[in-house]
């Protein structure tokens, strides 16, 4: 490709597409630095293509603000080209102008005011079906209880335990050696019982069952929106709500304490390990010292967060899930948010009950 | 006048399952060839195979006397510069604007500045008349609308060579009509040689050419309409008898 400008003519010279552009637009800068033509002449251009189309229409709009610019020589092929790909008369939406900072944050305010109104109406929808469920199965398929108190609870399992033992283990190791410093040894006993029955196997729970069950309610419900089925549940007159969420609803708040009691457990098994080993204690020091530290208020407290935990993690992934937008994608984002969402809301919970229960 | 595509005794198999069966056939410059054919019975497999998205157990596939099976994946990167594709599904990608689908060729392929790439981009919408949805979402097209965004997507580099998997499958017979006039416009104005896979009879009787009809896999037979309507072959006079309304 060669340009080049004589008597105010612009001259271009063999192929002018995708891949000689880039040049071409360098080339005729510089000589656009000092002339202006007012005629660009195509009688040499063998090939042309929409990018060289784009090019002769960048020039066009740069050049006629000096005058009018024509186009001469063109073949009739050429020709055809140039009114096929011009973009000189097209007229398109005006992009979307973008929020500035303040709006962005007065925006995201508004919003999460939206989404707390949003997810209140659901769960006020969640618990009256759930009361309703209690006394009456119309609206849920025979056996979906059992299933999902499998698939939330029982499934669970496995994980949970490995988690346990070893966050069970960890903080009896490194608290241990600060314990033996001063000849404190049996206290690893009330503290491994404390923190594990009060504060980490509810937490710990709740974090897993966000990560695999929040996860997989809010990704299950979101696929039921984009392929429609939600909608199918409403026209046979069935609530999805009662249909879809309740059973998990009641399952989770089954099985969550059953969860959190099995934490606990195994967590104090990997506790006792380093007690028994590392700090010569015996196993009925351990597990006496355990129990009788402990009161029933922490029981209670302890398992009432964990059905708190549940429920709202039950509650934000069918939120998440019903508000799904687009196809595989919205999926994806329903789900990310759900986990998300739900770990902060058990933090934010767990904090909370910390400061009512010291 | 050179065959742009030849395949040569072409066999794909899923599993043992033997799904092309020896297909031979020359596709010309210029020309809309429809490959036709009851449901599953191989068409989309053949157009997977033609562009190695599955690669064939054996036979030969030329791209302009090039033989394409074997090619490393730069080698067929630079055949497919020149070729377009509009899946079925229109396959845009979710997350970005219409605008940032058909930009991704030409910023990827090309050194064109952005005020180019911005004009190119606004006259392949307007082509496929779709300038208005220009800064939306995939997901807040409908179908028809998606098929054309995919379409202007697929032509953006100006291929010489374009695919289409079903264009009008799904939509109806409007939306189905304007997307074969779109079809026949890009063979007349750019000269594009097309390739469609359908079995829409209304489609088939505007656009084609040429029509390739495969049945269980075996290429039935390879020739102009007309001629199809005419050789007699039971199975294809009981497929545009059945599909006349």
């Amino acid at each position: 490709m060669s340009c080049r400008i004589v008597n105010n003519i612009l001259y271009l010279e063999g192929s002018l597409n995708a891949e000689t552009v880039p040049e071409t637009l360098i080339e005729v800068n510089s000589l656009l630095k000092y002339q202006n033509p007012n005629t660009i002449d195509l009688s040499n251009i063998i090939v042309l293509d929409s990018a060289g189309v784009a090019f002769l229409d960048e020039l066009q709009s740069r050049l006629t603000t000096e005058g009018i610019l024509l186009l001469q020589g063109a073949n009739p092929e050429i020709q055809e080209v140039i009114k096929t790909f011009s973009s000189l008369k097209l007229e398109f939406p005006a992009q979307e102008r973008k929020m500035g900072f303040f709006e962005k944050i007065g925006d995201s305010l508004v919003l999460a005011g939206q989404n707390f109104y949003n997810v209140m109406l659901l769960a006020s929808e969640v618990f009256y079906w759930a009361l309703i469920g209690i006394f009456s199965r119309k609206g849920q398929r025979k056996g979906s209880f059992a299933v999902q108190c499998s698939l939330l609870g029982s499934q669970a399992l496995p994980i949970l335990s490995l988690l346990s033992f070893i966050v069970g283990f960890i903080l009896s190791l490194q608290a241990s050696v600060q314990l033996a410093n001063f000849g404190a040894n049996v206290f690893i006993a009330d503290l491994m019982a404390f923190s594990m029955v009060r504060e980490i196997a509810p937490l710990i729970t709740a974090i897993i069952v966000a990560g695999r069950s929040g996860s997989a309610i809010a990704s299950e419900i979101a696929t039921m929106q984009v392929t429609e089925e939600i909608d199918a549940l409403k026209i046979m007159a069935l609530s999805p709500v009662r249909y879809v969420v309740v059973p998990k609803f009641l399952a989770i708040t089954v099985v969550m304490p059953i969860l959190v009691m099995f934490s606990i457990l195994v967590s104090e098994i990997g506790g006792g390990i380093i007690a028994i080993d590392y700090l010569d204690l015996s196993v009925y020091t351990f597990v006496q010292r355990s129990i009788n530290v402990l009161t029933l208020k922490d029981i209670v407290t302890s398992f009432g967060k964990s059905i708190i935990f549940a429920w709202t993690i039950v509650i934000i992934g069918a939120y998440c899930g019903f508000q799904v937008k687009g196809g595989a994608e919205g999926v994806g984002k329903a789900t990310t948010s759900s986990v998300v969402a739900s770990i902060f809301a058990v933090i934010i919970w767990d904090a909370i009950f910390s400061l009512f229960y010291l | 006048m050179d065959a742009v595509i030849s395949i040569k005794n072409l066999i794909a198999k899923y599993g043992d399952i033997t799904v092309l069966d020896d297909i031979s056939v020359d596709i010309f410059p210029g020309e809309i060839t429809v490959i036709l054919g009851s449901s599953g019975c191989g068409k989309t497999t053949l157009l997977k195979n033609i562009l190695r998205l599955v690669e064939p157990v054996s036979g030969s596939v030329k791209f302009w006397g090039e033989e394409v099976l074997g090619l490393d994946d730069i080698q067929m990167g630079n055949i497919l510069r020149k070729i377009g594709m509009l899946f079925q599904s229109g396959a845009l990608l979710n997350s970005i604007s219409i605008y940032e689908n058909i930009s991704i060729p030409l910023e990827l392929h090309t050194k064109l500045p952005r005020t180019l790439i911005d004009r190119i981009i606004k006259v392949k919408l307007n082509l496929v008349n779709l300038s208005e949805a220009i800064y939306k979402f995939p997901s807040e097209l409908s179908g028809g609308m998606k098929k054309r965004a995919a379409l202007a997507r697929a032509i953006v580099l100006d291929p010489q060579i374009l695919f289409c998997d079903e264009p009008s499958a799904g939509l109806d017979p409007l939306t189905a009509a304007s997307l074969d006039e779109l079809i026949l416009s890009l063979k007349k104005q750019l000269k594009m040689t097309i390739v469609v896979v359908t079995h829409e009879l209304a489609s088939i009787h505007r656009i084609a050419d040429k029509i390739i009809f495969l049945e269980q896999g075996k290429m039935l037979f390879n020739g102009t309409l007309e001629g199809a309507q005419k050789a007699g072959i039971p199975q294809i006079d009981t497929f545009f008898k059945v599909g006349r309304f």
